[in-house]
């Protein structure tokens, strides 16, 4: 085995579960990454902040496979996500690949995005059954305890337009930890939220962030949230990474002037 | 305009022999060949996403095709084309595949507009959740699709009742067949064509009716 391509296929073991090396997004003339390099622990809770279009969200939509990488490798729990191994070589992932790769992974959306035509319950149980091939019982009882930890234990055999947007994005996040996923992407969890219903999500997340080991990738607003919840912040701005560290740090005393504006105009915004 | 007059006794006389066809014939070939639109329609419609560019430009070509040329002419191809082929189908069967298959033209259509309305975003949870490709149409966007097209997929059924007369070209003793053999035979047409058309409308009024109260059950 040659070496070179030796270390391109075990890079990362090393115990980080999420790893971009030199990872290119473009749309059309729009590069949105910039050779990214990130690397985030497992268990890790990470707030990705920015203004809009800094690519914090792509960041989120490559990791789920709903983007493809225009170069660069992405590396999941010490897997290729973007590409799998044939041979010494990596090539680009073929659907086979993708589906078993982005088991490890769930994500929730700001549109929430539940299947209308099923019940709650069964928007939570679905892919259990069909994906991981769980029995219906079991599938049922571990979706019933999941929605009574999100507070809707009453509203299984709802409807999803029955339901507010807070309650929605409750059996959304219900709906992704069924699939006991290794990683959780936040995008913008609360943006289509009424403030009212805000604190309800935001609630059990941070339930899900003190009681679970779920490495947390997060793309919000909430500066309080992340402040709290987050071991470590990123901002971002055009596709690069301009400063990351304690929120603390970030969130009191950030070192560029980029970040300083950026949270200055949020915090304004509120 | 001398020599034309209604004639209900001869009314009478043809009247049961034209509901028999309207109901043994064109009721029957209405419904297998919608049936057929429907199955071969969904198929052209998920074709037509195909991940292969070559399966999506085949099918569109063949759908263009079908689209772009009579029925009439279709019928004909496969009533005296096909058993020189090889291939000798019966008239009914071969009225109710050139009109199942010209019909899956426009089905497939309608689904290709119910499959496009559901939000990306059913796309992208199904992808979140790993769903295969299989259970993300059968679970998920059929699901969505199907109910919000079923009045202009009833369209199409009505648009199909009235293209069974051209069966009359190949004998199929539809409706409109029945009545014109009836006029043959007495050498006035009055009355036959006319129950003709009064039949076909007692059908498809209701049928219009039940599809305007689909449009606003399921509509937007």
């Amino acid at each position: 085995m040659d070496t070179e391509t030796d270390t391109e296929t075990t890079r990362d073991a090393d115990g980080t579960i999420i790893h971009f090396d030199k990872v290119v997004k473009r749309f059309g003339d729009n590069v949105v990454l910039r050779e990214l390099d990130m690397s985030v622990r497992p268990g890790e809770h990470v707030t990705l902040i920015g203004p809009s279009g800094s690519g914090k969200t792509t960041i989120l939509r490559l990791l789920m496979t709903l983007e493809r990488a225009n170069g660069g490798t992405i590396w999941v729990d010490g897997e290729p996500l973007s590409h799998m191994r044939r041979g010494d070589t990596l090539v680009t992932a073929d659907e086979k690949h993708l589906r078993e790769a982005r088991k490890k992974i769930g994500m929730v959306f700001q549109q929430f995005n539940l299947f209308p035509n099923m019940s709650v319950l069964r928007n939570v149980t679905e892919a259990p059954v069909t994906v991981l091939g769980k029995g219906r019982e079991e599938a049922a009882v571990r979706g019933r305890e999941l929605l009574d930890m999100v507070g809707l234990a009453d509203k299984v055999d709802a409807h999803p337009t029955q339901l507010s947007g807070g309650q929605q994005q409750r059996v959304a996040i219900a709906r992704a930890l069924a699939m006991e996923p290794k990683v959780l992407l936040l995008d913008e969890v609360t943006s289509a939220l009424d403030p009212e219903l805000v604190a309800g999500v935001l609630g059990v997340l941070r339930e899900i962030a003190r009681t679970t080991d779920i490495t947390l990738l997060c793309v919000t607003h909430e500066m309080g949230f992340a402040r709290d919840v987050s071991h470590r912040v990123m901002m971002f701005d055009q596709g690069q990474i301009v400063e990351q560290g304690d929120p603390e740090k970030i969130f009191t005393d950030p070192d560029h002037d980029r970040t300083k504006a950026f949270l200055k105009a949020v915090l304004e915004e509120r | 305009m001398s020599g034309i007059s209604w004639d209900w006794h001869y009314t009478g006389q043809i009247l049961p022999d034209l509901i028999i066809a309207l109901f043994q014939y064109t009721i029957v070939v209405t419904v297998l060949a919608f049936v057929l639109a429907l199955v071969v329609g969904m198929v052209f419609a998920l074709l037509m996403r195909a991940p292969n560019v070559v399966v999506r430009q085949v099918v569109r070509w063949i759908m263009e095709f079908i689209r772009s040329t009579p029925p009439l002419v279709q019928l004909f191809f496969v009533f005296y084309v096909l058993p020189q082929l090889g291939l000798t189908l019966d008239a009914v069967t071969c009225g109710v595949l050139t009109l199942g298959i010209h019909y899956a033209t426009y089905t497939s259509e309608v689904y290709r507009a119910g499959i496009e309305d559901v939000p990306r975003g059913q796309w992208e949870a199904a992808t979140a959740l790993s769903l295969s490709t299989r259970r993300t149409w059968t679970s998920v966007i059929l699901p969505q699709a199907i109910p919000k097209v079923i009045p202009a997929q009833g369209n199409n059924l009505i648009s199909l009742l009235k293209d069974v007369p051209i069966l009359v070209s190949i004998a199929v003793p539809e409706l409109l067949f029945q009545a014109f053999s009836a006029g043959n035979k007495t050498l006035s047409y009055l009355e036959p064509l006319t129950v003709a058309g009064v039949l076909f409308l007692a059908v498809s009024i209701p049928a219009s009716i039940l599809v305007r109260r689909l449009e606003r059950r399921f509509g937007h």
